[in-house]
Order: structure tokens, then C-alpha cells, then sequence
């Protein structure tokens, strides 16, 4: 699958990742309502990571469409609560 | 999914306003197209202010060293002259420039990670604009709307996604390229006003008077028994480099 780190670029990763990158971002989601500043950045760097390590760059040249967009590196808390603020962007 | 799925919607609702509504897909495809130049020179145009801002964030940083080094020579000319205290307070003073000076660099950093992110973002917008415009020329020549329509969807649609992701590195660089200038205004701001000279120069009223008394006073000793050796009142030996009147 085709995974974009947003204002970075975009990676091909194996799908079998996919569990793993769902499992960071609940524990994200959790943070998120905690509020707690350093671990969210610890576990965005985490995901972030994880699609650095393991996918490879989609060359660029090619023009594909992304299945799964991961925020920008340096997104804040606060920007990250704000995702959730907007209701209307839940998707389904 | 939670963050990673909002991530995503908010993305493709920007890549479907850049698409915009398509009539024939061939003319959309030119009108794309400039729309892509556009936000290329959109990109470089954000690269020339980051490294402006850099610029203007070293400059301040130059300054506040050139007063930190005075600051400096002024403690060393105060220890020469027993003067401990007053060279404390230079020191302290010189003190809290460095803590401003390390901040400057760590503002100086970032903005040359958010220039490297828009270099890197142009060269691949670049790139895949190139590709877009080689793969549209071939399918204007050899399809119908129709055709065309279903041939490069997934290019236009790549595209727009890129298009979408550079408009957001651009506008996270804007915003910490303006909040660095409101700093660095307020910096120069104390500088015009004299709020930094006072550190340093407001040091020179009284670091640099109080040293300058004591330069006095030992010239007027040497000048003394000069004088006093002058007048045949027989002081101390004195060596020669000493004794001579100017």
C-alpha cells in the first residue's frame, strides 16, 4: 500500500504493516484525549518512523494516490486535537 | 483508525478541491497545468523567505556577539583593575546575551529544516509535474475525453495529492517563518529602543566610566611622581620607562 508522511513524501509499504501502524495510532487517539504532550510526540515519531524504516520511497515520478496519510512529523498536540475537533471530517 | 484516517479525509477533500469540477479532461489537464507551475513558483517563492528570515535571525545573532565579546574584554579590564565586582556585573550581563544568542540558533535550525523540507518538496513537485505533463501530451494526442478521462485519472489524482501535500508544507513554513519574524522584530525592536544598548552601552556608562576612572587615577599617579621627580623631591627609584615626561 501507498502510505504519504504528510509535507514529506510519499512510501510503498508491505499491507502486513498495516495492524501495526492501526495499533500506534489508537494508543495516539488515547494520548490525544490525555493530553499528554511528550508522549504523543514519542508515539508520532514512532509511526513515523515505522513508515521511514520499513517502506521505500515512491519514486518521483510516480503519480499514485495515497492509501493511508500519516500527519506531518512535526504536528502538535494541539493541531492533532483540532482533527478531532471538526466533526464534519469523520469519514463514513 | 483514528488520527490516521482523519489525516487522510482531510487530505482528499483538498486533493477534490484542487480537482475542481471536470468538464472535457483534456482542457482541465492544461488548466491543471498551470495551476502546477503556479504552485511551484509559489514553493520557491516560500524558500527565498525562509532563508531571508534566516538571514535577518544570523544578522541579530552577529550583533548580539559583537556585544558579548565587549562585554567580555570589559571583565577582563575590571579583573585587571581589582574591580571584581564590576566585572560580575559585565559577566552577568554578557550572560544573558549568550542565553539569547542560543535561542536565535535554535530558531536558526528550524528554519533551516523547514528550507530543506520546501527544497526537497519543489524538486519532487518538479518531477512529478514533469511526469504529468509527458503522460498528458501522449493521451491528448491518442484518446477521447472519455478515454482520457479513465486513462490519467489516477496521474491527475497522484498529482493533486501532491499538490495538496506541498500546499501544506508551505503553509507550516509560512506560519514558523512569521512567528520567528514577530520574534526577531521584537529583538530589533529593543535594539532601536536601546533596551539591548542599555545592556551593553548602559555597561558603558557604568563598566566603561567606572574603568575609565581607574585608567585616570594611574595615569595621574605615573604623572605625579613624574613631576615629583621633576622637582628634585626624592621619591622611590623608579625605572626609566616610568620616569620619562611626556
Amino acid at each position: 500500500m501507498i502510505v504519504r508522511i504528510a509535507t514529506e513524501g510519499q512510501y510503498r509499504i508491505d499491507s502486513a504493516f498495516l495492524d501495526r501502524l492501526n495499533a500506534i495510532d489508537n494508543q495516539l487517539v488515547a494520548t490525544i484525549g490525555q493530553g499528554d504532550h511528550e508522549r504523543f510526540h514519542n508515539q508520532l515519531h514512532e509511526l513515523v518512523a515505522m513508515v521511514r524504516e520499513h517502506g521505500t520511497v515512491v519514486p518521483p515520478d510516480e503519480l499514485v494516490e495515497s492509501d493511508l496519510i500519516v500527519p506531518p512529523p512535526d504536528t502538535t498536540l494541539a493541531e492533532a486535537a483540532e482533527l478531532f475537533a471538526d466533526q464534519g471530517l469523520i469519514p463514513g | 483508525m483514528g488520527v490516521l484516517s482523519r489525516m487522510t479525509t482531510l487530505v482528499k477533500v483538498k486533493v477534490n478541491k484542487l480537482l475542481g469540477a471536470a468538464e472535457d479532461p483534456r482542457e482541465t489537464l492544461d488548466y491543471s497545468y498551470e495551476r502546477q507551475l503556479q504552485m511551484l513558483q509559489d514553493v520557491k517563492r516560500g524558500v527565498v523567505e525562509v532563508a531571508t528570515s534566516k538571514r535577518r535571525l544570523e544578522l541579530q545573532k552577529a550583533k548580539l556577539q559583537e556585544n558579548a565579546d565587549r562585554l567580555g574584554e570589559q571583565a577582563k579590564q575590571a579583573v585587571a583593575a581589582g574591580r571584581d565586582d564590576l566585572a560580575r556585573t559585565a559577566l552577568e550581563r554578557k550572560g544573558l546575551l549568550v542565553q539569547q544568542m542560543g535561542d536565535l540558533d535554535t530558531q536558526t535550525q528550524t528554519l533551516d529544516q523547514e528550507q530543506a523540507k520546501l527544497e526537497q518538496a519543489e524538486t519532487r513537485l518538479r518531477m512529478k509535474i514533469e511526469a504529468f505533463r509527458t503522460r498528458k501530451e501522449v493521451v491528448k494526442a491518442q484518446y477521447s475525453a472519455a478515454e482520457a478521462q479513465v486513462r490519467i485519472g489516477e496521474a491527475v489524482t497522484g498529482l493533486s495529492e501532491e499538490m495538496a501535500d506541498v500546499g501544506m508544507a508551505l503553509d507550516r513554513a509560512t506560519d514558523k517563518t512569521e512567528a520567528m519574524q514577530a520574534r526577531a522584530g521584537a529583538i530589533d525592536e529593543m535594539i532601536a529602543q536601546g533596551a539591548l544598548d542599555d545592556f551593553t552601552s548602559g555597561g558603558k556608562d557604568s563598566i566603561d566610566r567606572e574603568l575609565g576612572q581607574i585608567q585616570i587615577k594611574e595615569s595621574v599617579d605615573t604623572e605625579l611622581a613624574a613631576l615629583k621627580a621633576q622637582v628634585g623631591a626624592p621619591t622611590e627609584p623608579k625605572p626609566l620607562t616610568e620616569g620619562q615626561p611626556s
